[in-house]
């Protein structure tokens, strides 16, 4: 018995998978310029290695992956310009969350209950806007870590060696990141 | 035992330990910890249930823009055939 072998077929990328490849670095990035980039630079850097595609894996997954490598390289050059200021003002933000000597909530930052503790599908559609909000105003490298956690569930191995992470910095990001979210929800949620 | 009269009061640590076990696993004495923690915190016990809420939340939110229907324009993927097209007859 043979295994039948996927074939690349150049000509037909564009039409089979472009929108898809799109959307998936879209969706990681949020940015389409760059994400129309991405899908460029995926097909090119196919095309330099067609033959080494052995047909394991169909098509699209094949050019997914080199896809995958392409905005963990955007993740990596964003989180480490010369001096990551972002990453400093998000700290500074949330200095007064805990009380220094203690560890307490401060009584001006500590959480209080606003809208999402009823889950009103109703009100999901304009939470999914404040969220998604919140979610681009977080650092570089805080917003690179929670989407390879969330959205591509890549274990946290991974992600530390990719992002050239200590385990003990990856979840002061985890922490900082859901923090962050939080102050910022329950700021805008009115 | 120092360090568990540390966690009863510390909300920074006890947070800490929320967001750790929404994606890793606590150890007994984290789960303790935690545990014995938000039985005397009730601000903890809030940000337990929204931080849970955002979580899911995030996890519809991702899984909804996977599946989106973006669309790239045609002028950029005839383009983009043509350039295909172009590295293709160089060889």
């Amino acid at each position: 018995m043979t295994i039948e072998k996927h074939k690349p077929n150049p000509r037909d990328w564009v039409e089979t998978h472009a929108d898809y490849l799109y959307a998936y670095a879209y969706a990681r990035i949020n940015d389409e310029e760059q994400a129309r980039d991405l899908v460029q630079d995926t097909f090119l850097a196919a095309l330099e290695r067609v033959d080494k595609f052995e047909g394991k894996s169909t098509e699209r997954t094949w050019l997914t992956a080199i896809l995958k490598n392409k905005i963990v390289d955007v993740y990596r050059k964003k989180s480490s310009a010369p001096i990551v200021t972002d990453i400093a003002i998000a700290e500074q933000a949330q200095a007064d969350f805990f009380d220094n000597d203690n560890g307490h909530w401060t009584a001006e930052r500590a959480p209080q209950s606003f809208g999402i503790d009823n889950h009103d599908p109703l009100m999901s559609r304009e939470f999914n806007q404040i969220l998604q909000k919140c979610m681009q105003k977080l650092p570089a490298l805080w917003k690179s870590v929670f989407t390879m956690k969330h959205m591509d569930e890549e274990t946290t191995d991974t992600i530390c060696a990719e992002l050239k992470l200590t385990p003990s910095n990856f979840w002061v990001i985890i922490h900082r990141t859901k923090l962050n979210l939080r102050a910022c929800l329950q700021k805008n949620w009115s | 035992m120092g360090q568990l009269k540390n966690i009863i009061h510390n909300c920074k640590q006890a947070t800490f330990l929320i967001e750790k076990k929404l994606v890793d696993r606590l150890t007994f004495r984290e789960t303790i910890e935690l545990r014995i923690h938000l039985m005397g915190c009730s601000v903890c016990t809030l940000y337990n249930k929204q931080s849970r809420m955002i979580h899911e939340m995030v996890q519809q939110l991702f899984r909804s823009s996977v599946n989106s229907d973006m669309r790239l324009d045609d002028g950029f993927k005839k383009n983009l055939k043509e350039r295909i097209e172009e590295e293709l007859n160089k060889n």
